[in-house]
């Protein structure tokens, strides 16, 4: 067993969500685990995913299964900011695909990639739940940017370029 | 037009108020009187299934199941753990309905849950939401949090020694979770497969336990069904599709939106709320239930009423009530080729008919799209999703095959002709 250890708070974070499951069903507590993984170090990497497993008292095979399952998971380094555009059939109707192509211009990246300054990762999603308000982006799988257009992804990547220097 | 009056509302029946999301905004409402009715013995389990029953509620998920036939399923009095499940992984393109409940009205999903789970004898319960809903999942939080400090969620209840526990969960991004076995694999910690059943979840359900899993907007009904009377929502919709229900209509029209409204309204009224077809141009389709259901022509749809007779009388369903508008400018063949991506991505790959041929539907859409379609294809299209209908485990196989054989249905002229041109029969999609 690996040396490794996850960062103390991560680990906290670990054990209170674990209290949401009957005591003897760790593997429960695996999918939301990941993610203040993830959160924290802004990808997965196979020395954390065995450092949860260690932790959890399971096999490691039991963690690697899911973070090869969900998409929302990164196996490898993304941006600091990751950009969703969805592309599914509300989104697509009302001009995702022309938003995709306008920031891979922009950025001068295709779909997976990160820009050079490490600052945006552009992706394709699948529909996000928010279809009366198409086309909508995703930041960092959590906030939601909605009615976009040409104009308002301009001002969002400035926000984000702003939010990034001033940090 | 055919508008809801407030004092009909169900789901959204707190958007009005300030901060609805609060339990102050909750109780002006009449929030948590008929789960204090059910602690104190008022209200019985046997009458909380005959009024749901009596309500005809159905499954509002996507399938249409009955709920109050579902809720008697599991044995109350049988010892030994049982478990509530809520499906608020919305995920089927086209709807966006359950994430407002979480994020406007989470206290009536919290006194809805806490009766199905008493009623159901289970006294833990868990609210599973999709990866992505972190500010529903914290509104969630902030709800139960209010609940628990009131006494009206945890142990004791109200000093009634009822005991009901809730959890709010969240993923990490994968429809097929929605799938109501896939999910209780995912609150196992597993990849999201769905099971083999029979057994269903009632009988061997989450750890292997009796369980049911209800969506979002049916568990958050359940308050006002048993408030008002079964017969009250029941009267609200038509006689076999019981209450209101809520449709999120997003594509080509002039103002996309989440409506309650009374079920069996007709189509053309919902158009009319959402300020009809975007630049005044001509509906050619709907799909009427998310992106699983089949395409319907707009001249039929113009006919038709949102119920579940209604929308089977135009051979489709009424789904997730996901409602996805197409102008006459819409190419077929590109709206297909986008549907079919979307179940080729999230494929859990389990069944080899699913895996494969989700795959082989989005290339041959692609060649096509690419103008590389050859005689024959079109024929080969519904082929494959024939081969897929029926042949695996969950539902996932028909919400691919559907979409294909109605779209070809319908649309046939302009597959065939995407084909022998190489090139759209119509102008394409809207630009930004």
């Amino acid at each position: 067993m690996s040396e490794y250890k996850l960062n103390k708070n991560v680990l906290n974070q670990i054990d209170d969500w674990r209290k949401k499951f009957p005591s003897d069903q760790p593997r429960s507590a695996v999918i939301k685990s990941l993610r203040f993984i993830q959160d924290h170090y802004g990808w997965l990497s196979d020395k954390q995913l065995d450092a949860l497993a260690a932790h959890l008292e399971i096999p490691s095979i039991q963690v690697y299964e899911v973070a090869s399952f969900y998409s929302m998971y990164h196996r490898k380094p993304v941006g600091k900011y990751t950009l969703g555009v969805c592309d599914s059939i509300s989104c697509m109707l009302c001009g995702s695909h022309d938003l995709i192509h306008y920031i891979e211009n922009k950025l001068k990246v295709k779909i997976g990639e990160t820009t050079q300054d490490g600052l945006f990762t552009l992706e394709e999603v699948e529909c996000i739940a928010a279809c009366t308000k198409a086309p909508v982006i995703i930041v960092n799988g959590k906030d939601y940017y909605e009615n976009m257009n040409i104009e308002t992804v301009n001002k969002l990547l400035e926000k984000l370029e702003n939010e990034a220097k001033n940090v | 037009m055919s508008n809801i009056a407030p004092q009909n509302l169900v789901c959204y029946r707190t958007f009005h108020l300030e901060k609805p999301w609060s339990i102050e905004s909750y109780k002006q409402v009449g929030g948590y009187s008929v789960w204090k009715d059910v602690v104190s013995g008022k209200i019985t389990p046997e009458q909380v299934i005959q009024a749901i029953k009596e309500s005809m509620l159905m499954g509002r998920g996507g399938a249409g199941f009955p709920t109050g036939l579902k809720m008697s399923f599991v044995n109350r009095n049988k010892p030994g753990q049982k478990y509530l499940v809520c499906n608020s992984d919305e995920s089927e393109p086209g709807t966006s309905k359950d994430r407002f409940i979480l994020s406007k009205n989470p206290h009536q999903l919290i006194e809805g849950m806490a009766i199905a789970a008493y009623t159901m004898g289970a006294t833990v319960a868990y609210n599973y939401m999709r990866g992505e809903f972190m500010h529903e999942y914290n509104r969630c939080e902030a709800a139960l949090k209010e609940a628990i400090n009131e006494g009206l969620i945890g142990e004791n209840v109200l000093g009634s020694k009822i005991t009901i526990h809730i959890h709010n969960l969240i993923g990490a991004g994968a429809y097929i979770v929605g799938e109501e076995t896939a999910m209780l694999e995912s609150l196992e910690g597993k990849r999201a497969m769905p099971r083999y059943k029979p057994p269903f979840p009632a009988n061997f359900g989450l750890y292997g336990k009796p369980t049911t899993v209800n969506n979002t907007e049916s568990i958050a009904s359940i308050p006002v069904v048993l408030e008002k009377g079964g017969k009250w929502f029941n009267a609200l919709g038509t006689e076999k599709s019981g209450g209101t229900k809520i449709f999120s209509v997003s594509g080509h029209i002039e103002k996309p939106g989440v409506f309650e409204v009374p079920m069996g309204i007709p189509f053309k009224d919902l158009l009319a709320l959402c300020g009809g077809m975007r630049r005044n141009r001509g509906c050619k389709a709907v799909i009427p239930g998310g992106s699983s259901m089949k395409i319907v022509p707009g001249d039929l749809m113009m006919k038709a009423e949102m119920s579940y007779e209604g929308m089977k009388a135009v051979n489709s369903a009424i789904g997730s009530g996901g409602v996805i508008v197409m102008d006459d400018h819409t190419c077929m063949v590109e709206a297909l080729t986008c549907v079919v991506k979307f179940y080729r991505d999230e494929s859990c790959g389990q069944c080899t008919p699913c895996r494969e041929g989700t795959g082989w539907l989005h290339q041959m859409l692609c060649d096509i799209s690419a103008g590389r379609g050859k005689p024959g294809d079109v024929d080969r299209l519904v082929d494959v999703a024939n081969k897929i209908e029926g042949k695996t485990i969950c539902a996932f196989g028909e919400a691919v095959a559907w979409p294909v054989q109605s779209f070809v249905e319908h649309f046939r002229d302009e597959f065939e002709y995407y084909c022998k041109h190489g090139h759209s029969k119509v102008k394409g999609i809207h630009h930004v």
